[in-house]
């Protein structure tokens, strides 16, 4: 497929020294094709399926294209889970989540990239300790806080743990270190406050990283599965995942077809968050780079 | 951009401050020369900024972390959810216990067997899926990396629930290229041999992308100059790659091994959703027998023992690959 586009291009770049590439570069481009395919076939494998038929889900030689496009599973899937409630739930957590993150771990970094106070360097070092906390060590605490809280199954239980990470704080910190004091500084012989600088000046600048801290942060919480799992147990309030594991999971599950349903589930799961990726992927990948590397 | 604007809002919209809250009236620094603010007043500042993070950090993180300790020396079970004060205190026994427990060694071994397999898989394909995007190939890159990536974005949960019915032996994707092949696949996940490795299999593929964006961010950190000046030496490529681009990628290497470590050692969805940690525990996690032990039984204090065993680990192992991987050449 890419691989004649790859040769012709390969033989239209100049210079000599780029000769052994004409033989390998097909080579390459086949390698990194059967790659994708590689990490393409199971997301390939869930769509097909989701719109097999019964028969086609369990023919004895698979069936690759379903023989007929069917919306069954879907239906069967939302007769039987209410999709639409666990995704509003998600959402809902999602979102406060993330507005919560963008502003606590603004205001962090903001003070420890800006603001020379007393304790600066041992906030910091919190902030560096909280990003090796597995949560594993904090669940079971956890869990008996929140229910002496009253907050199991609860919006407020699933979101107040994840409110301000320190992940967040980290990222907020390193962009707005390259804001230039000089601005700050002006800013300050003019009267204006701490707050006004932080919220009308440096917020404004840092705009990218707001959208890569946006997006990591809803993505994390859309993806969240072990608090939501340990501190929902009215299925009312679970979230996708935990839906999706607790039907997968479900030895009551009508075995036939069940594959099928599964497969619409982890679809209505999945797509959303692969459209957004594939549209902001740019952010992504920059975050992660500046994360690991700054 | 509005870097400008910002600059000149300042003065203009300054009588605004004292609407959006916590700042003082403008006149009174715009006094003081420099705009330097008082250390009273500086320090106030930076803890009111500090506040909200370090609240939730306290409440959330702090304390669960002090209270996971002390639980882990009491018999904490289900009646002291309502009572937790009423905790027997029991010493070192859950720790006494665990020593004795042979199924928390299985999962250790386990946990041990997922990492020490999954972790360099996943480096060595990343490095290498980086090394063929970054410098084989130069059409539709973005494209590439979008696909190698798109795991990583996606929900364990629905992901395993999907690779359930890629290794499934009647009907899954697998077993259908084996049978096309003339071949029969075993079944995966329901063979002690079969079921780990096919749970590491998942997990490298669902990792990749992240080791790849790391490797590629540190690649194109290295100046052109440096490759062109070992070329010129008359490095071959792979002469190239071991003793030039490989040392000079240490760093990135050591953060990606640092963190697909710490992410391996806490596995917990992959065993849950595919295995539920059969066949006869031979997927069983130490993250999957402690959340058992706390939340199917309920023996919490039992349970925060083997969260902190597991801590424990996990920080030293760290704080090992930290030494040993450092750059020593500096």
């Amino acid at each position: 497929m890419s691989v004649p586009t790859a040769s012709i291009r390969t033989a239209s770049t100049p210079g000599g020294r780029r000769r052994e590439g004409r033989v390998r570069r097909p080579v390459l481009y086949a390698l990194a094709s059967l790659g994708l395919l590689v990490m393409a076939a199971p997301f390939l494998w869930m769509a097909l399926s989701a719109f097999k038929t019964r028969q086609d889900l369990t023919a004895g030689p698979p069936v690759w294209i379903p023989s007929r496009w069917t919306l069954d599973n879907f239906g069967e899937l939302l007769d039987q889970l209410d999709m639409p409630r666990y995704f509003m739930n998600s959402l809902v957590v999602a979102v406060l989540v993330t507005a919560c993150n963008l502003l606590f771990c603004s205001m962090l970094g903001y003070a420890l990239a800006k603001l020379d106070f007393a304790g600066r360097s041992q906030v910091f070092g919190i902030v560096l300790a909280a990003l090796m906390v597995p949560g594993n060590l904090l669940i079971l605490p956890l869990y008996v806080l929140m229910s002496r809280l009253g907050l199991i199954d609860t919006y407020a239980g699933l979101v107040l743990p994840f409110a301000a990470g320190a992940f967040g704080v980290f990222l907020m910190r390193q962009f707005m270190k390259s804001v230039p004091d000089e601005l700050l500084e002006a800013a300050r012989i003019d009267g204006a406050g701490e707050w006004f600088i932080f919220w009308r000046i440096v917020l404004p600048l840092v705009k990218p990283a707001l959208a890569t801290l946006t997006i990591f942060t809803f993505l994390g919480s859309w993806n969240n599965f072990v608090w939501p799992l340990v501190a929902t147990n009215d299925p009312g309030k679970y979230t996708l995942p935990v839906a999706l594991a607790t039907f997968a999971n479900d030895p009551n599950r009508t075995i036939a077809g069940g594959n099928g349903m599964l497969m619409a589930g982890s679809l209505l799961v999945v797509l959303p968050v692969l459209v957004v990726f594939v549209i902001l992927q740019r952010h992504f990948t920059q975050g992660i780079a500046t994360a690991g590397l700054k | 951009m509005s870097l400008v604007t910002g600059l000149s809002g300042g003065g203009a919209a300054a009588p605004k401050t004292r609407r959006s809250g916590g700042a003082r009236p403008p006149a009174a620094t715009a006094r003081r020369r420099g705009g330097r603010r008082p250390p009273g007043r500086r320090n106030l500042q930076g803890w009111l900024f500090s506040t909200p993070f370090l609240v939730l950090f306290g409440v959330f993180m702090l304390f669960p972390i002090v209270a996971t300790l002390w639980m882990s020396f009491t018999d904490f079970g289900v009646r002291n959810v309502r009572r937790p004060l009423e905790a027997e205190f029991v010493g070192l026994g859950n720790y006494a216990k665990l020593l004795g427990d042979e199924t928390f060694r299985t999962a250790l071994f386990n946990t041990a067997y997922f990492v020490v397999v999954g972790v360099p898989l996943t480096i060595v394909l990343g490095l290498l899926v980086a090394l063929l995007l970054n410098n084989g190939i130069d059409r539709a890159r973005t494209f590439f990396r979008v696909g190698f990536y798109a795991p990583v974005v996606t929900s364990i949960v629905a992901v395993a629930v999907v690779w359930r019915f890629v290794l499934d032996p009647s009907d899954g994707l697998v077993a259908g290229l084996a049978a096309e092949l003339g071949m029969k696949a075993p079944d995966f996940l329901g063979s002690e041999t079969w079921a780990m490795p096919s749970l590491i299999l998942m997990a490298v593929w669902r990792n990749l992308g992240t080791v790849m964006v790391l490797f590629i961010a540190g690649l194109q950190a290295i100046p052109t100059e440096v490759r062109e000046a070992a070329r010129l030496d008359g490095a071959g490529a792979w002469h190239e790659l071991r003793r030039v681009t490989v040392p000079l990628l240490r760093p990135t290497m050591l953060y990606a091994t640092v963190i697909t470590t710490i992410g391996y050692l806490n596995v917990f969805e992959e065993p849950f959703v595919m295995t539920q940690g059969g066949p006869s525990n031979a997927t069983l996690t130490v993250s999957l027998d402690m959340y058992r032990e706390g939340f199917n039984f309920f023996h919490m204090g039992y349970a925060s023992a083997m969260a902190y065993v597991l801590f424990v680990v996990i920080m030293g192992i760290t704080v090992l690959q930290l030494r040993l991987l450092k750059d020593n050449t500096r």
